[in-house]
């Protein structure tokens, strides 16, 4: 995995319940069975992503699969009012934030360019321009820190994003304000076809060291050691000792997104291997062994994640297609002259073809 | 003669000239194995090596910022950025850096660097992936900015940009990546026509159409379907230097002229050459020059994009208000 100290595990592949020594957690029955629930379901929501994608009813999807570990485990350990700042691949995140199925595909379907109110459910829009999100979530978390509040702040960018400057200059705000930061970093061993692999720098997680300040390699694909590094994270966020740069190691097990086509780039043997660390079989291995849940349980998030397929499926081809005049809305928060004309000329222009109709 | 996409052409014209020269290099993300999002380098690095055709970090300020290092170091970098939203992060190393040195070194350095970037919309892309950011770098001295219109000007006006000694913002218009046209490939290009003026793409008598890039094929479909006025429509090409002679001596013979571009209108390429047409043709305008534009607005979202790009229909609507004047 890398040169440095093992990534923290504490789920086997097989769902063997293992101790790590520097990090652990008590999660319950009843909070184990939520956690594979949303993992289950954030995947089907990803998988109806990509076939919508396909049946042409998405512009675009960008798949999590294989990474719902990484995204639901942290993002579970978020209080209502702390924030989180995501990237276009973090479905698990906005997911667990309370941002809708539909809301969520909105950008997707190209009906919109946002989705849902970032204030109200403390998750931030999607960001595609890799890496701007870092620099957002440093402000986000020097603005509590100055009025003193106990919000944490998580920043969720990729491998690739590390190459960023504006990664970089999170970092060193981070560190120089000793910011109630988590800086989540889901190595998913790709950036579109650039392999993190083989380049020469050294492993994300120890970058931080350099910063000033604590890097942890955790085993994305276990849902309960992301969520013991990022609640130990939080926790020393909240209690003024600053940021942690966390990196998730996991695997995109689709395409970069429904227009690239990875048989160019990477090998079917490699996809083979990591589907052998599924996130979600390890989850249910441990939790069946442990008596947590069993078949009729399984079964019934089952029959949810058949429903949440339906009412996304029905849902998307009814998404509105805002009225083109919805084009000049809020592009300023206060009245601006220009705007108001293009609106005007752009209602007359569609008019006129109004009235040909009739003629 | 060979029946190619711009893509395929342009991926001809960085091969010929990366054949050449051996001191052209490509530089990039994903450009190298993957080929490009687009492929427009597919194919390259298998035949010139990775030390030829460079697989960069994912950081697009950095990219700029080393080719200018590399230029200063003999070689004639070929950027590829993924991507006109992405375009941004270099702005610094563009704008600031890349734009001024030769100046600054008393014409000591060169920067024969060319900047690749597929820009415009009209391919249902989602945000950040179909802008025209083309007035940013048209307004900054020092660079010279380009956007060929088909495969065939394409094919040699990409070898020419990589021949140019300034810096070369060369702008792909990528929902015309996949249209195919003739493309002489055995083109003698130190002797082609220089690339830095316009081109009548197609000849008229009562308005002049100027347009660049993406917007000259529905300029010309709008001249075809025009039942009644005989369109001109004048491929602007070099955005930078301009080149307003072909257009002015156009609009002294329509007196009328609509200038039409992707990119929000306010500052646009329209009002510059609004603008210097106002100047030289003060006499032969019969109407006043109209703009047919995006908004000035945010790129909106795939589902409303036909309603923000010029089409067929507002060039149509523009031509007539003209005409009318
Ligand atoms: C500034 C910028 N440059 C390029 C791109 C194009 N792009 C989109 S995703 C991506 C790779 C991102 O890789 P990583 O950070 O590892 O995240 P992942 O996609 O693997 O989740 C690239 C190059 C972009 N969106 N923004
Ligand atoms: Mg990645």
């Amino acid at each position: 995995m890398s040169d440095s100290e093992p990534a923290v595990r504490l789920l086997s592949p097989d769902g063997e319940r293992l101790a790590d020594g520097r990090y652990d957690i008590d999660v319950s029955d009843a909070a184990l069975r939520d956690l594979y629930r949303d993992m289950v379901l954030v995947r089907r929501l990803d998988v109806e992503g990509t076939a919508l994608q396909r049946q042409g009813e998405l512009a675009l999807w960008a798949p999590c699969l294989g990474q719902e570990a990484a995204q639901i485990g942290s993002a579970r350990c978020l209080r209502p009012t702390d924030m989180a700042f995501p990237t276009y691949r973090d479905h698990g995140v906005a997911w667990a934030r309370g941002v809708t199925p539909l809301q969520l595909l909105g950008l997707y379907r190209g009906v919109t360019n946002g989705g849902w109110d970032p204030t109200q459910l403390h998750c931030a829009l999607y960001s595609i321009v890799i890496g701007s999100q870092a620099l957002h979530a440093a402000g986000y978390a020097l603005g509590a820190s100055l009025q003193g509040s106990s919000d944490a702040t998580v920043a969720y960018f990729g491998d690739g994003a590390t190459d960023e400057g504006d990664v970089n200059e999170a970092f060193v705000l981070a560190a120089g304000f000793r910011l109630p930061l988590v800086l989540f970093c889901q190595n998913n061993q790709w950036a579109i076809s650039t392999p993190r692999e083989g380049w020469h720098g050294a492993p994300i997680h120890r970058r931080a060291e350099g910063f000033g300040f604590p890097g942890v390699l955790v085993d994305g694909n276990d849902v309960l050691a992301v969520m013991a590094v990022t609640q130990a994270a939080l926790d020393r966020a909240r209690s003024g000792d600053g940021p942690t740069l966390i990196e998730a190691f996991t695997y995109r097990m689709g395409a970069h997104t429904t227009s690239d086509d990875p048989s160019r780039y990477r090998s079917a043997d490699e996809v083979d291997a990591w589907s052998r660390r599924d996130p979600i079989r390890r989850l249910s291995a441990y939790a069946t062994r442990i008596g947590a849940a069993d078949e009729s349980f399984f079964a019934e998030v089952e029959a949810e994640a058949d429903e949440l397929a339906q009412v996304v499926r029905a849902g998307v081809r009814q998404l509105p297609v805002p009225p083109p005049e919805s084009m000049f809305d809020h592009v300023y928060a206060e009245p601006h002259a220009t705007i108001a004309e293009q609106r005007a000329f752009l209602t007359a222009y569609q008019d006129s073809f109004a009235d040909e109709g009739v003629a | 003669m060979t029946t190619m996409t711009m893509a395929a052409a342009l991926n001809a014209g960085l091969r010929r000239a990366m054949e050449r020269d051996p001191s052209v290099v490509l530089l990039g993300e994903d450009i190298g194995r993957l080929g490009g999002v687009f492929r427009v380098t597919d194919g390259l690095q298998k035949d010139f090596g990775q030390a030829r055709v460079i697989d960069t970090p994912l950081a697009e300020s950095a990219i700029v910022g080393a080719a200018i290092g590399l230029a200063m170091r003999g070689l004639r970098p070929v950027v590829e950025i993924q991507f006109d939203g992405f375009v941004y992060p270099a702005f610094d190393q563009i704008v600031a850096q890349l734009a001024k040195l030769h100046q600054r070194s008393s014409g000591t350095v060169r920067l024969p660097i060319v900047i690749r970037l597929p820009f415009g919309g009209g391919i249902g892309a989602v945000e950040h992936h179909s802008e025209s950011p083309e007035a940013y770098f048209v307004h900054t001295a020092g660079l010279r900015v380009i956007t060929p219109a088909d495969a065939a000007t394409a094919y040699v006006t990409m070898q020419q940009a990589i021949a140019s000694d300034d810096p070369v913002v060369f702008l792909e218009p990528k929902r015309r990546y996949w249209d195919k046209a003739d493309v002489d490939s055995a083109v003698d290009v130190a002797r082609a026509p220089s690339p830095w003026q316009s081109r009548v793409v197609r000849a008229g008598t009562d308005v002049t159409v100027a347009c660049y890039g993406p917007m000259v094929r529905t300029c010309l479909e709008a001249a075809q379907s025009h039942e009644s006025a005989s369109c001109e429509v004048v491929d602007l090409q070099s955005l930078s230097p301009l080149d307003t002679d072909t257009l002015i001596a156009s609009v002294r013979r329509t007196g009328r002229l609509v200038v039409v571009h992707e990119a929000s209108g306010t500052a646009g390429l329209g009002a510059e050459v609004a603008a210097r047409v106002g100047e030289a043709c003060f006499f032969e305008l019969e109407a006043p020059v109209l703009r047919v534009t995006g908004y000035d607005i945010p790129y909106p979202p795939a589902q409303l994009e036909e309603h923000h790009l010029p089409d067929l229909d507002r060039v149509l609507d523009a031509v007539d208000r003209v005409l009318a004047f």
